[in-house]
């Protein structure tokens, strides 16, 4: 188990080295740059800038300062549109943000829709079951961006519940809606795989052999049956996981809560490159090391699995 | 007992005519998925979809790059849809008609899902096959190349390289079919893995057949059912893509618009009491997604040979 987990690490270290390199030959491909503007500077003053963040270095000399910063400094570099901030406190503002209506919208996503796939399965075929499959079915096809618009239509046009926008630490009510839209899609198709997944479990030999026993049905579904029932779930966790943060762009757009995904697209469309690859690079590893939790999880929840 | 001596002929002439044909496995699943009532349903509504694409400008009054003069200004009132002034869907803010922009937006969207999960097919049949047959160190390569690229986020270098190198069909194809075949080269690669040591792989091997002739000839016609029932699960996820792309204002350019571009105007504008620009590319968004997920289940469902 150590060692695979440290020769999943191992293969990281390439892939965050190969996403660096790919940024930076992008970068040096792409017509204009950060100091390119309408009015064009004079060029002593543009070899003084490009001189000053480096930029006039050759390629692999680039590559290797930022490589040495992020690996002994922790340091992403400065801001190149924004002179007096650096890429790490751009991160440090939006990322908590971010984190937290994220890792809610993946909690709701995994609670409600484990828990509405496995009624949906222990009630199989009854009203109920119908109920959850079409709901899921339904939300299945409301991604983020086109929840995000009906949420703000009815809670905020309509009943006038709801801001509109905004982000506040303190009040949940701004954390509602971008919540519920991210989630929506993902909490669906966890419902739709969790019921699939626990029919098949429900009707193997060791839950008739714990009815046979006489053991009461609940006992029956979450203790014998919900573990072998999760795994396909967890398999999918890591997609999800990647959409929360992805999603961010669009609901840090469409609500203003200012997270990293606003971070990016602005940086995007600023040519900040800085900023652009140190996002690209935190989503990157934060994406490796939550695939390789949920491996760890899958080894732990089923004992067949070894590595 | 009483034998109709006319049905008796008519049964022996038919018993005489050709042998009964068997039933191919093709057969069974184009069967199968004909009883499947929600994946018909599904079909017609795409073929619906596809239709009005293909024909809706022929309806429309207006070409979708046109303002309409008259209504300026005051889009919430005069720009609602009504077929008096031949803006069936109403107008968007600028009065261009809904109506002939909605068919646009559909071919672009219908076109980005189905050439992105093209190249995904083509590109990641190849690719699993390949390496699945290849086996050894090519595949260990092969894969392991799979598995950095797939834990790079890939919405951020799309969106990277729409910003880059400037925002055109072209690079929108690139960037999505870069990313598609990823997942579809995991699964055709298993299977090929399961097929390759069957006796009619190992009979053309003695043969004497080239690798790349067994590929072609005997483990991609084998792997094309999976594939098949995994590209009409790309397809909306391609259009998903896209729409997400375009919603961010990084998608298509105008005058051309798709659905992800036509929703976000929606959005941007509903306050204003013009619904209709939220409303119609949003159905035919949503139907169509069902209309994919329908055929996916019941491709799956028809062609899954655990099943029979």
């Amino acid at each position: 188990m150590l060692g695979y987990v440290i020769r999943r690490l191992a293969i990281a270290i390439p892939t965050l080295l190969l996403l660096i390199v790919l940024s930076f030959v992008l970068m040096h491909l792409a017509p204009g740059g950060p100091f390119t503007q309408e009015r064009a500077l004079p060029p002593q003053v543009l070899a003084n800038l490009n001189a000053k963040y480096g930029l006039d270095d050759p390629l692999w000399r680039q590559i290797w300062n930022y490589v040495h910063g992020v690996v002994v400094h922790f340091d992403f570099g400065p801001s190149f549109v924004y002179p007096d901030r650096t890429v790490n406190q751009l991160i440090a503002d939006g990322f908590p943000v971010t984190l937290t209506y994220g890792s809610l919208a993946f909690l709701a996503a995994v609670t409600v829709g484990v828990a509405l796939g496995t009624l949906a399965a222990v009630r199989h075929n009854g009203w109920l079951d119908y109920l959850a499959v079409g709901v899921s079915i339904g939300a299945q096809v409301l991604p983020n961006f086109v929840m995000a618009p009906i949420l703000v239509l009815v809670f905020t046009l309509w009943l006038r519940l709801l801001p509109g926008g905004g982000w506040s630490f303190s009040d949940p009510s701004f954390w509602i809606m971008p919540v519920v839209a991210l989630s929506t899609s993902y909490m669906a198709s966890i419902a739709r795989i969790t019921r699939s997944s626990m029919l098949e479990v429900l009707g193997s030999d060791h839950v008739r052999t714990a009815r046979a026993k006489g053991m009461p049905e609940h006992r029956v579904v979450l203790h014998h049956a919900l573990r072998p029932a999760m795994l396909p779930v967890i398999s999918y966790l890591g997609p999800v996981f990647v959409s929360m943060i992805t999603g961010s762009v669009v609901i840090d757009i469409y609500f203003s809560t200012g997270g990293i995904g606003k971070a990016f697209v602005d940086s995007a469309l600023n040519r900040d490159y800085a900023v652009m690859m140190g996002i690209t690079i935190l989503v990157g590893a934060l994406t490796i090391l939550f695939n390789l939790l949920v491996d760890i999880l899958y080894a732990w929840i089923d004992p067949k699995i070894r590595y | 007992m009483v034998i109709d001596p006319r049905k008796m002929q008519s049964l022996a002439a038919r018993m005489a005519g050709d042998e009964v044909p068997g039933r191919s496995p093709w057969a069974d699943a184009r069967r199968r998925f004909r009883r499947n009532k929600a994946a018909m349903t599904g079909l017609a509504v795409l073929a619906l979809v596809a239709l009005f694409a293909l024909s809706g400008n022929l309806f429309a009054r207006w070409s979708h790059e046109e303002l309409d003069f008259s209504v300026m200004g005051q889009v919430a009132t005069a720009g609602q849809p009504s077929l008096a002034n031949g803006h069936y869907f109403g107008t968007d803010d600028l009065g261009r008609d809904l109506f002939a922009r909605t068919v646009q937006g559909t071919r672009i969207s219908l076109l980005v899902g189905i050439v992105g999960a093209g190249i995904a097919v083509v590109a990641g049949t190849l690719f699993g096959a390949i390496a699945g047959y290849s086996g050894g160190r090519t595949d260990q390569v092969m894969m392991r190349t799979v598995d950095i690229l797939m834990s790079i986020p890939y919405m951020f270098v799309l969106i990277l390289l729409l910003v880059m190198f400037g925002r055109s069909m072209t690079m929108l194809f690139l960037g999505i079919g870069l990313i598609s075949w990823l997942d579809m080269a995991r699964i055709v690669r298993g299977q090929t893995l399961s097929l390759k040591n069957r006796e009619f792989i190992e009979a053309a091997r003695v043969i004497g057949v080239p690798a790349w002739r067994i590929i072609g000839r005997h483990i991609v016609p084998n792997l094309l059912g999976v594939v098949a029932v995994y590209a009409t699960l790309l397809v909306p996820l391609m259009i998903l893509t896209e729409s997400f792309i375009s919603f961010l204002g990084l998608g298509v350019q105008e005058p051309l618009t798709s659905w992800g571009a036509l929703i976000a105007e929606g959005a941007g504008t509903m306050g204003y009491g013009t619904l209709w620009q939220l409303a119609f590319p949003l159905f035919f968004f949503v139907v169509t997604m069902f209309g994919f997920f329908f055929v996916g289940d019941g491709l799956r469902d028809a062609l899954d040979p655990k099943d029979r």
